[in-house]
């Protein structure tokens, strides 16, 4: 099993998410993280799903969104081939001699103290989902009171937008390839 | 204009050229009664909201156009879910349409309130809450379309109680925006002629039909591609009708009760050539095992289909219709230039030897007792084969699949993969419903019967005639084949008994004829007696036997080479596998 990150452009309206949800569900694939958005395009909203699943099923739960009526585009990055980005906050505990082990931790992630009290930090901390793991580790020896993550959001690299890719391995066989835009069934 | 979210779902459904709605009122749907009675929309009063459900259905197998049914909210919407469900597996257009209680009270338990979007969502294509009443006639135009288009399905539209009184604007929406849904229609022409080189190499091809080259209305492109090609054809249970068994390429039915020939060609095919089929695990049997030296070519309108179960070699999107025009077209330049089509000679006479050899078969004894494969095929022999079948779900289905021969598209109307028993009754009305020009014949099991004859007040009081033989075993059969099989003859709730209900008078009691054969002797002239009466619906009661299996058989699980031909387990003489080619 492989953390795959995937794009879906959807129509923003009622019960899309359950819609989307309900197709990973129905297989029984575990959703690592969801990240839901409007987008430059009013009436469009982005979701980023990571889950953990080997890729041939995972083949077929695109295909299977394609099909969605409310889904306009689905993308599958590739490792390497987006930029990916998550923030998290972290309420952690920092009173007495750890306030400054704390905060050099932060200054080492180049992370913002949103918050302070006198007994803890609550910090903003952004990048990859790498690094907030990397500082939720460090962090977990003071104590977490309490985490809150967004889930990842992710663009491809390159100048092209969502709608303007195509995925060939879906539209094999397919008149032209650029006609099979969300598809739909 | 203004009219009201109800008067506007009429014209809306007028406008798409609706002409039945199978269905049953209540509280939150009752504003949508009214208008009905100033439509031009007929509507037909079932007794449970399944059989509207199975009755748009029929109606769309048999006509090719979008069933439709209505019914209210919560135990009303709850009723059509097996319905929708069956239309889903089965790709059958139908819209349903249900009220729901009025928006300011949804979510709250409100009476007869059911979260019907939610619960439909898994088992339709998709489907739709409309909360205004100017969105009335745009959200059915929608409907329609999805419904009907790319690969057809099931489409609800919820419509709330306040928003069938409110006022709006009429307006017809021209065109349909659905930005997410474009299905790709046209096949690809580089792959069409790779499929194509593949025909011309291949020794041992054979077509693969599924129901997606019925729904595609592709059927005389699939004539002309199998009989200028010199392919001979499977069709699948979905498939029935689309190219006629009585022709010499036809292998008929392949899968789990399929003929010896129609399995063992597809595992020793060297080419499959799959036409809007989905390879079922009904059909292939044990994946792995399945059609081992087969090259695949896969069309279908639907990408999700394409390599889900078996790897394709030559995938083609696209409506069925389109590609099997393209395949023909280049088959016969590809012909020309070949001079003919390739000497397959050895193929077709091993085929035609199997044939022979190993046909559907059954033992009728003179002094009975009545065997079900008797009375279906003297039902076959004395309608002429002139009538459209309709099946419930389980040994009786397999049967009239098997012993009628089929010569027409849209003349076989069963539930394949949902596996609905009970669909036969409700279904029958809406497919006579649909063609009245056509003799109907329902052919049931006892237990399915009992599911939905309530249908049969329907079929009476709306002046809808077809005629129902039950072959009542006594038992649920399939079960009790199974059960007789595989779990060492332990019998377990598989018994209804042939005498209660009694048939006859149940029928009666409907307002049908019932009639009933006991005895081998007596079948012809009770189908002749049940083919005369044309003003009503006829129930015959044929008593069969209940010991009688359903034979071929490849038990679940198991390769397609280990096809069981009889009872006791006979096998073929040479193992399939290793079987020659002449």
């Amino acid at each position: 099993m492989t953390l795959h990150t995937m794009s879906v452009l959807v129509e923003d309206k009622p019960g899309v998410l359950t819609r989307v949800a309900g197709l990973f569900a129905a297989r029984g694939f575990n959703i690592d993280s969801l990240a839901v958005g409007p987008t430059e395009e009013p009436g469009l909203s982005r979701m980023t799903i990571v889950v953990n699943v080997e890729k041939k099923p995972l083949e077929q739960v695109t295909k299977q969104l394609n099909r969605l009526i409310n889904v306009i585009k689905v993308l599958e990055h590739e490792s390497g081939d987006a930029v990916e980005r998550e923030l998290a906050l972290i309420k952690v505990r920092a009173d007495g001699d750890s306030r400054a082990r704390v905060l050099e931790i932060c200054e080492v992630f180049r992370v913002r103290v949103l918050d302070v009290t006198h007994k803890t930090l609550t910090i903003e901390g952004t990048g990859t989902p790498d690094k907030l793991e990397a500082l939720t580790e460090l962090l977990s020896d003071f104590g977490i009171v309490e985490l809150a993550r967004t889930g990842r959001v992710a663009l491809a690299r390159g100048d092209r937008g969502i709608r303007e890719r195509v995925q060939r391995r879906l539209a094999a066989g397919a008149e032209d390839a650029g006609e099979w835009t969300g598809g739909g069934v | 204009m203004k009219v009201t979210g109800a008067q506007a779902l009429f014209k809306a459904l007028e406008g798409e050229g609706v002409d039945v709605v199978f269905g049953i009122p209540g509280g939150a749907i009752l504003p949508a009664y009214d208008p009905l009675l100033d439509s031009s929309v007929r509507h037909i009063l079932n007794r449970h909201e399944q059989g509207a459900g199975h009755a748009a259905e029929g109606y769309a197998w048999a006509t090719g156009k979008v069933g439709v049914c209505m019914a209210t909210s919560g135990p009303g919407g709850c009723n059509l879910v097996t319905a929708l469900a069956d239309a889903k597996m089965d790709s059958v257009p139908v819209v349903a349409i249900t009220g729901q209680v009025p928006t300011p009270v949804v979510g709250n338990d409100a009476f007869q309130e059911a979260d019907i979007t939610g619960i439909t969502m898994p088992v339709t294509k998709h489907n739709f809450l409309v909360t205004e009443a100017a969105a009335v006639a745009e959200t059915i135009r929608e409907a329609f379309h999805i419904a009907r288009t790319g690969r057809p399905g099931p489409v609800l539209v919820d419509i709330p109680k306040d928003v069938l009184l409110q006022e709006a604007t009429w307006s017809w929406p021209e065109h349909v925006d659905l930005p997410g849904y474009k299905p790709t229609t046209k096949g690809n022409l580089k792959q069409v002629r790779e499929a194509v080189r593949l025909i011309m190499e291949a020794e041992r091809p054979v077509l693969y039909v599924g129901g997606g080259v019925i729904k595609a209305e592709a059927t005389k492109e699939l004539f002309d591609l199998a009989t200028e090609g010199r392919l001979p054809v499977v069709t699948t249970l979905m498939a029935r009708g689309s190219f006629p068994d009585t022709h010499e390429l036809a292998l008929g039915m392949p899968g789990m009760h399929g003929g010896y020939t129609a399995v063992t060609s597809m595992q020793r095919a060297d080419l499959l050539v799959a036409l809007g089929s989905r390879f079922d695990d009904r059909v292939t049997g044990q994946l792995a095992s399945f059609a081992p030296h087969a090259k695949i070519v896969h069309a279908d309108i639907d990408p999700a289909e394409i390599g889900k179960n078996r790897a394709a070699d030559v995938p083609i999107v696209g409506d069925a219709k389109d590609i099997i025009a393209k395949m023909v077209a280049e088959l016969r330049v590809r012909q020309e230039e070949a001079g003919g089509p390739p000497d397959r000679s050895a193929w077709l006479s091993t085929l035609r030897g199997w044939q022979a050899k190993y046909p559907y078969q059954y033992d009728q004894p003179e002094d009975g007792p009545l065997k079900p494969q008797f009375a279906i095929q003297r039902l076959y022999e004395l309608t002429k084969g002139d009538a459209i079948v309709v099946a419930g779900v389980g040994q009786h289905q397999m049967w009239a699949s098997q012993f009628w021969k089929f010569t027409e598209p849209r003349t076989w109307v069963n539930s394949g993969g949902l596996g609905t028993m009970g669909f036969a009754v409700p279904a029958a009305l809406g497919a006579k419903t649909g063609r009245p020009d056509r003799r109907v014949v329902a052919i049931d099991g006892d237990g399915c019967f009992q599911m939905t004859a309530q249908e049969l007040a329907t079929s009476t009081m709306e002046k809808i005639p077809f005629v129902t033989a039950i072959i009542n075993n006594a038992y649920l059969g399939m079960v009790r084949q199974w059960q007789e099989l595989f779990y060492k003859e332990r019998y377990s709730q598989v018994y209804l008994s042939h005498d209660t209900p009694d048939y006859v008078k149940l029928a009666e009691a409907y307002g049908a004829v019932g009639l009933r054969a006991e005895h081998p002797d007596e079948v012809d002239a009770v189908i002749e007696k049940a083919l005369s009466v044309e003003d009503r619906s006829v129930v015959i009661d044929f008593r069969c036997d209940p010991k009688e299996m359903c034979f071929p058989m490849v038990a679940a699980g198991t390769s397609n080479d280990d096809i069981i031909l009889g009872p006791g387990g006979v096998r073929p003489t040479e193992d399939p596998a290793e079987a020659p080619i002449a």
